[in-house]
Order: structure tokens, then sequence, then C-alpha cells
């Protein structure tokens, strides 16, 4: 497969999880995303990359509309989940965030019980008949963000109370409980101290296995470790994408060369 | 960070004006603590002067007297009287009689006239209320306290004086002479003035009571919480979480703005046109005060809303959404049990606005004389602020006492109020 070239075939379409063809996002009168193309692949860490206000976040907010919540945003373009049509009019936006799910920059528990954290989506989606059911999803949630062996004692604690990195980790496992097919990150370790970045970029590779993964980052050290595919964005365009290790290796546009070995960002 | 700066300042012209910007700075603090000074010795003098002016009110003079409870005198069947019988005899003239008995030495019918009008004129109420509660003391003698006249009231009370013609003084000599007796006898005493917490407006300033403001503030309240609370947060939510931004909406929240400094005279003339003459509804009663009250509160409840809805941080916003809650999910999941302490704060300040709010009751009749108890809030009543205007209007020398009582009524469930708003805030305060 042709992983160097900015604008992937036809062909390429059906085989990616997510796939943006022709994208483009204003801001009133800013145009802020230019004709992005990508295709991201299923089960594996796509990492966005590139100088603050390069469009990376605007993008990743396309995927699940949350840039609907924007006043005056206009998106333009395709972008296809499995081949739906993401802004389709017959497209439920709520149905479409149970498929897409997202963590936040900031980690943003509810000021709820942990358990009521987790518990909050499959309640609204209906996903468990009994609670016997729902129990087993939320401590096989915790379980999978790797925190259950830290709080299963204080379920009922507040999850606001919880150190930074464990509700971070708390708001991965409020996303996973809905069983979304794509997780987006939004910098998530960006408020994080070093001990617990680790933790989450190994629970990133751990969920890698059930979930395709989209991830924003200013550091290109977390790109490089947790990512398999890397995409560089520049001033609202996309400028590459392709094998992390070949990105970071192997450049092939001088911005990316640029930005990666710190001559600007 | 290694070298230490010069903490002196390197000129004496930079010297010179470190001190007066200290200067400065003390002579800020000293007018901000003499402001505060004044403002509590402003409020020091009124609560004095209401104290001072209403604590009396909370006792009534009362006279002992030996009533004997004859059948004969009431009117009534001596056996088997009926409770309508009982309800309707004739208890003035046992009373006078009983007084009578007490000074066998006043003859003639003015010197009688003057005895009998020692005991308030309304004492045969409560002789009633005995005697219907217990039937069994009919033919008996009873010693009971009977509440007295306003004008003996003031004088045992010291605020008109007991010298024969002096200011203020409307008992003659005779008048003050049999009293002097009574206390001597000890039959003159103060008791707790219960009339003032269980009856209605009254002529008589010694049988006028708050209970039925009280009722109908309760009722008038209770009517303004039901429509503007519903409506408040109704509004606040839509403006706040749903409403597009345009200039539409911008227009609304500018009105809004305005109508929470729009004169509350105004509302009242409102009201009257459109409640009374347009609805017809009922004038005086505490449905169309509530409505009026509630349309003066409305706004500060939205807008309270309002500020407390924008404190809720927006990732709690995107989380919910995030998720795939819906909007109405995410605002009555999460956007309205976070800001609700808020709301309820706004809300009970906008009820303790209103349960002040005089001038636009005025407008819709509620200043009419009442001595019912209402019994719905479809019944003419009173409110507290306007019984206390309605008191404050009245010539005798008891009502200035009264009205003080109830100022510190009406400031006591105000406070109240208050207090609920501040513990309500401490519980649920939250931070983030």
């Amino acid at each position: 497969m042709n992983a160097n070239t900015a604008s992937p075939s036809q062909a390429d379409r059906r085989l990616a999880k997510v796939s943006a063809r022709d994208v483009n996002v204003f801001y009133g009168q800013k145009h802020a995303l230019k004709h992005v193309d990508l295709d991201i692949r299923a089960n594996d860490v796509t990492a966005l990359i590139g100088p603050s206000g390069c469009g990376k976040s605007t993008f990743l907010r396309c995927i699940n509309r949350m840039n609907d919540l924007i006043e005056n945003a206009q998106v333009t373009g395709s972008l296809n989940l499995d081949g739906d049509d993401i802004y389709d009019r017959n497209i439920d936006v709520v149905q479409l965030r149970a498929r897409i799910g997202m963590v936040f920059q900031k980690p943003n528990p509810f000021p709820k019980s942990i358990y009521d954290n987790v518990a909050y989506g499959p309640r609204i989606h209906g996903m468990a008949r009994d609670q016997a059911e729902l129990d087993e999803i939320v401590m096989g949630s915790l379980e999978k963000a790797g925190l259950l062996a830290e709080v299963k004692d204080r379920l009922e604690e507040t999850g606001t109370g919880l150190s930074g990195g464990q509700q971070q980790r708390l708001c991965i496992a409020r996303a996973i409980a809905v069983a979304p097919e794509v997780i987006l990150m939004d910098e998530p370790c960006s408020a994080l101290d070093p001990i617990a970045t680790a933790k989450v970029e190994e629970l990133i590779d751990e969920l890698r296995e059930n979930f395709t993964i989209v991830i924003v980052t200013h550091s290109m050290q977390q790109a490089a470790r947790v990512s398999q595919r890397t995409a560089f964005f520049h001033l609202g365009e996309l400028v590459e994408v392709g094998d992390t290790e070949q990105i970071f290796t192997n450049p092939q546009h001088p911005l990316t060369q640029g930005y990666i070995t710190g001559r600007f960002g | 960070m290694v070298e230490r700066t010069a903490v002196i300042s390197p000129t004496q012209a930079a010297a010179g004006r470190l001190k007066q910007r200290y200067a400065a700075e003390r002579r800020f603090k000293a007018l901000g603590i003499s402001a505060i000074a004044l403002a509590l010795g402003f409020l020091a003098m009124l609560l004095v002067t209401i104290l001072g002016n209403g604590l009396t009110a909370f006792v009534q003079t009362n006279v002992r007297l030996d009533v004997t409870l004859d059948a004969e005198t009431l009117g009534v069947d001596a056996v088997n009287p009926s409770a309508d019988a009982l309800g309707a005899a004739n208890y003035g003239q046992v009373i006078k009689n009983a007084m009578y008995k007490a000074f066998p030495a006043v003859e003639g019918r003015a010197e009688r006239r003057q005895l009998a009008a020692l005991v308030s004129s309304g004492a045969d109420v409560s002789l009633r209320k005995v005697l219907v509660a217990n039937p069994g003391l009919l033919g008996t003698t009873q010693s009971i306290w009977l509440t007295a006249d306003d004008d003996v009231d003031m004088a045992m009370k010291g605020h008109v004086s007991r010298q024969a013609g002096a200011e203020g003084n409307r008992l003659t000599d005779n008048q003050l002479a049999w009293l002097d007796q009574l206390e001597q006898r000890g039959d003159v005493a103060k008791k707790f003035n219960t009339a003032l917490f269980t009856t209605g407006d009254s002529r008589e300033p010694e049988q006028a009571g708050l209970w039925g403001a009280v009722v109908g503030s309760f009722f008038s309240l209770s009517i303004t919480l039901l429509v503007c609370f519903p409506l408040g947060v109704a509004t606040s939510v839509y403006l706040e979480e749903f409403a597009p931004k345009n200039r539409w909406t911008d227009l609304i929240e500018v009105n809004i703005n305005n109508l929470a400094a729009v004169p509350s005279v105004v509302f009242g003339l409102l009201g009257l046109a459109i409640f009374l003459n347009f609805f017809g509804f009922p004038r005086s009663a505490p449905l169309v005060g509530g409505l009026v009250l509630a349309l003066i509160s409305l706004p500060t409840i939205i807008i309270a809303g309002r500020a407390a809805m924008k404190a809720v941080p927006p990732s709690i916003r995107e989380a919910a959404l995030g998720l795939g809650a819906s909007k109405l999910q995410m605002v009555t999941d999460h956007v309205l049990p976070l800001s609700m302490p808020g709301i309820l704060t706004g809300t009970i300040l906008g009820m303790a606005h209103a349960l002040g709010e005089t001038a636009p009751l005025l407008m819709i009749g509620m200043v009419a004389f009442i001595v019912d108890i209402p019994a719905s809030p479809l019944d003419p009543s009173a409110v507290l602020p306007v019984q206390v205007y309605l008191w404050a209007d009245s010539p005798e020398r008891a009502f200035v006492e009264r009205t003080s009582a109830a100022i510190m009524v009406l400031l006591f469930f105000l406070a109240m109020m208050n207090v609920a708003a501040i513990l309500l805030r401490k519980k649920f305060e939250r931070r983030w």
C-alpha cells in the first residue's frame, strides 16, 4: 500500500474505518481546514500532529460532529464512517457519537460517583437490561481502562476526587463503556504528569486491540510511542500522512522534516 | 534569582512616592471602613427604633374579672343550651355586669359606661370561645383574664402618661382611678399577645392581628413561586442552552435585564389592567397579588438562572454530548442539577423581594381593610407589607407599636428566607 501520498485513491476508501475527502471547515470567514483527504485504518492508533492552530483538533472534532456545537462553523466535503456519510441528513448525531467516543484535553469527569460516571453512557443508550448487566459493563470498562484495581473499593466516591491521571482514565472508561468503534482523543495527556502520561499511553496501546483510535498530540515523542500512523497538519492543510516510523525517520515533505527536527513548532 | 536586588529605592523621589502610595492605601482603607461603619450605624439605628417601638406589642394588658356566666343575662336556655345560642349569646352584658360588681360604688349611666370601656369591646369574643369550648361552665362564676382596651394598654405600658389630663392621655380621671385600684388588687397584668398572631386586622388595636396578612402573604408567595419558578427556569434553559445567539436573542436578553429594573408600581398597573380588568379575577385576592409578584420576580430568576448555568463548565456539556447524550439529556442530567443551587438561591432572593413588595399590591386593591383570615387564594386578603402600611396610617397610639411588631415579623421572614438561600448555597456549592 502506498503510505506516502497525501491523497489516497478511491479504492483505499473502502478499507478505511474513517475516511475524509476534501474536508473543509470554516469558522465564519476563517478557512480553518483546507481540502483534507485522510483515511484512518481500523485498529490503528493514528496520531495527528502539527503546530498550534494547524487544524488537527478541528479535524478531530469533525469526525464526531462536535463542530456542530460551535456557532457559525461550517463543514464541507465528505466524511465516512464504515461507508456511512457522517454528515448525512439522515444520520442521527446522537447515534453517531455513541459509535465515536471522545476523550478531552482536560479530564472532565461528571461531579457524580465513579460508578455513575461510567454508567451514564450505557444508561442513556439503554445498553443494560438490568442492574447486573450494568454492573458488568461498568466493571469491564474500568478494567479495560486499567482503573478497576485502584477504585473498586470506592465506586460511590465522586469522580472529581481522583487524581488527574485517574480522572483521565475514568474518562476513557466512560468513553469505552458505550462500546464505540472509534475513540477520539484530544491531547489526552497534556494536563497530566509524566507517570500518569505513561499509564495512559500504555492504555492506548492496549485499547488498540478493540478500538480504532485517533489522537491529537503536541508531543512528538508521544506520537512516536503510541501511534502506527501519523498525519502532519500545517496551517489547515494535511501535509503528509504515513506510517509513524517512516514519518519520523524519513519524512517526504520539507515542512514535516522541519517540524520533526524542531526547526519550528 | 541568585542576586538579591536592593530593597531600598534608588532615589529620594522614589522613596517619597512610595510613602505617598502607602498613605493612599491607608486613606482608601479608612474610607472603606468608615463607609461600613456608617452603614452598620444606620442599620443599628433602624433596629433599635423598631425594637424599642415594637417589642411591647408582643404583650397585651389583660384585666381579671369574676365573670358570672348567668344563663338569663346571656339569653340562653339554662339547662341545655344549643351551640348556636351559645355562639350568639349576649356576652357583652355579662362582662359589663362583672365590671359593675368589681366596682360596686360606681353608679350613673355615664360613669358605668366609662367603667365598661376599660375592657376591650372585643373581649366578648374570647369569653364566647371559653363557653363554647366548655358549655358546662354555664351558671358558674369564673375568674377570667380579659383583654383590656388599647387606651388602658398604652397607659399600662407607659407609652402615654397616667397623669390626668396629660398630653395623649385618653382616659378620664375616673378611669385612671379605677385602673389604679385594679392594679392594687393585682387584677391587671401583661400577658403574651396571642391575638397578634391568631387574628386578622381590626379597627380596635388590641384585637388587631397579623395572621390574616401572614396567610395572605403565604398564598401570594405560593402563587408567585408556582408561576415564576417553572417559567423562569424554562426561559433561562432555553436562552442559555438552546436559543441561537443572534440579534433577536440579544434583544430579548436586553429586555429581560431592563424588566428587572422597571419600577414595581408599573407591574401593579399592568396587573390591574390585565388580571382584573381583562380576565376579571377577584380584587384584593392573593391570586392576583401572586401573579403580579411573579411578573416582578421573573426577570430576577431568569438572570440568576442563566448566571448559574453559565457557571457550569463547558467541559461537562462536551463530556455529555461526546457520550451521545441529546441536548435535552445534557440539560436535565447535568446542567440543571449542577446549576440548581444557584437557581434556587436566585429564586429565594426573588421571593424575598416579592414578600416585601407593597406598591404593586396597592394597585390591585390589596390595601383593603380585611378582617377575615383568607381560606383560599381567591379570598380577599392583606399581605404583610401592606398591613404595615395600613397600620402605620392608623391614628391610634397602640397601632404605632403594632406597626413595628409587624415590621419585625416581616423582617423575620425575610431573614429566614435569606438564611435558607445561604444554607442552600453552602450545602450544594461545588468546586471544579
